[in-house]
């Protein structure tokens, strides 16, 4: 899967968690923009794990501020595993 | 999870602002929530003294004699006349304090014996004594999980355990609570030569649900994780032998460490580790939160020493909570309150409130008319719910079960939830 593969797909699983209907950019943040709190967060990245049979550490997750950062670990992690 | 009642457990980043001097300026949010709040006229829950202690279950505040419903005294020990009477003996013989670490001069005889009542009470090879749970739950965590390991744990954690994974270097990966399913896909995930810790608590104490460890307990096995079970909430009362869920689930020679507490069913203060680990006991020599802390004063290792034998010892208690506790559970969705599980499953029962500020008024209402219970609130709770935490005491009469669930109606009634 490419980077725009991942992209999309990440694009799909976080619809349901952007109740407000937010405009996603690659800059777009989890905490200020999309306002997701500690256990939204645990929702989505447990889809996307599930999703790209991957893990995301809370350690990696302390990293990630934008969409953008998370699309490149994700892409990271799914080419390595 | 937690007693922190104003803060989440797991810790979260504070944003800060560019250009601000103050250091204190990342608290504003927080303060005008509570000033928001005490400006309605609210009593500040988070601010209550106890003028005079009469029982485990009695108390004076504001002047008002107060059933006490959220202390975490399950077995009532605090005035056991045994436990008390080895306190005071300890004090005279022994001074008031160790002043010292565990490993220079802080070992007295009592810490000793302490740790043996705890290996007899447990039946297992090792015991180790802590100043505090917290500490247990910190030192253990953040020594034994380091870089290059994975700590599995579920979300719902209490604080000192989330805070043991901040201390260390080890890889952190929550699942969702009591999930086995989404527990096992993790494991599944992590590297298979990778060094895993399981983390799990026997019972979560802000809503009194118990965890399905037989299963859990299982999978982690399966994937070669070590597993350690923090039984704070358990300990002395659920289990043949008050040993907790591990030993109610039948598990509890599968698990590698429980971490329990003095400050509960105990009645003092101080936290251990239990373990049959082999090397175990070079913990002493590694663990900072063990070694850079002094000791617990000989007259608390005394009176947890006393407590933990005569714990072994109590079943006609044990079976008496347990009647309370369905009692209440009982009793209180009879009233019409949600409850924040199906049955009763230890001596915790969570009463689910509307919102902050129902909850804050029910708060009030009961304290006004004699009842004691903590209140719990977001961001500290599941699922961003304010409740109403009543933990029973072996020591509450059928008759003072009956008495709280007087006061729950009348208040209820007086806020208008019920």
């Amino acid at each position: 899967m490419d980077r725009a593969q991942v992209d999309a797909k990440i694009r799909e699983l976080a619809e349901p968690f952007n109740k407000k209907g937010v405009t996603i950019t690659e800059e777009t943040t989890f905490q200020n923009d999309l306002e997701f709190d500690s256990l939204t967060v645990m929702d989505f990245v447990a889809d996307i794990e599930d999703e790209f049979d991957i893990i995301i550490s809370m350690n990696q997750q302390a990293e990630i501020e934008n969409y953008g950062q998370l699309v490149d670990a994700v892409n990271k992690l799914q080419a390595d595993a | 999870m937690s007693e922190g009642i104003i803060q989440p457990d797991q810790p979260e980043p504070i944003e800060g602002h560019a250009g601000d001097k103050d250091l204190f300026s990342k608290f504003d949010d927080i303060i005008a929530l509570r000033e928001g709040l005490l400006a309605t006229g609210q009593t500040d829950p988070f601010n209550l003294v106890m003028e005079k202690v009469l029982s485990p279950t009695r108390a004076i505040c504001n002047g008002r004699e107060t059933i006490l419903l959220g202390t975490y005294n399950y077995m009532g020990m605090t005035f056991d006349p045994d436990v008390v009477e080895a306190g005071k003996q300890a004090l005279a013989d022994f001074g008031s304090g160790t002043t010292g670490s565990r490993v220079l001069n802080g070992t007295y005889q009592g810490h000793k014996e302490c740790e043996e009542a705890l290996r007899e009470f447990y039946d297992m090879d090792h015991a180790m004594v802590f100043s505090t749970g917290y500490q247990a739950n910190l030192g253990i965590i953040s020594t034994i999980a380091g870089k290059g390991d994975y700590i599995i744990l579920d979300i719902d954690s209490h604080a000192s355990i989330w805070d043991g994974c901040a201390m260390g270097n080890a890889e952190v990966v929550p699942f969702k609570h009591n999930d086995i399913e989404a527990m096992e896909k993790r494991l599944k995930r992590i590297p298979e030569d990778a060094g895993k810790l399981v983390i799990l608590e026997g019972v979560y104490s802000m809503l009194g649900d118990v965890a399905p460890l037989k299963e859990m307990v299982a999978v982690a096995k399966k994937y070669g994780a070590m597993v350690l079970v923090d039984e704070a909430h358990s300990m002395g009362f659920i289990g043949e032998h008050g040993r907790g869920v591990v030993e109610d689930a039948g598990v509890i020679d599968d698990v590698d460490f429980i971490i329990g507490t003095f400050s509960k069913s105990v009645g003092t203060v101080g936290g251990f580790c239990v373990s049959n680990h082999p090397k175990f006991e070079i913990m002493r020599l590694v663990c900072r939160p063990y070694v850079f802390t002094a000791s617990l004063p000989p007259s608390v290792v005394a009176t947890a020493a006393t407590s933990i034998r005569k714990l072994m010892h109590g079943s006609n208690k044990r079976a008496h909570l347990w009647e309370n506790s369905k009692n209440l559970h009982k009793g209180l969705r009879d009233l019409g309150f949600k409850l924040g599980t199906e049955e009763p499953q230890s001596a915790i029962i969570a009463v689910i409130m509307p919102d902050l500020q129902q909850g804050a008024a029910m708060w009030e209402a009961l304290i006004k008319n004699g009842l004691y219970v903590n209140l719990a609130r977001p961001p500290a709770t599941p699922a961003n719910m304010t409740l109403l935490r009543c933990s029973l005491c072996a020591e509450h009469s059928e008759e003072e079960v009956g008495q709280i669930l007087d006061i729950f109606e009348k208040s209820g009634k007086e806020i208008g939830i019920i």
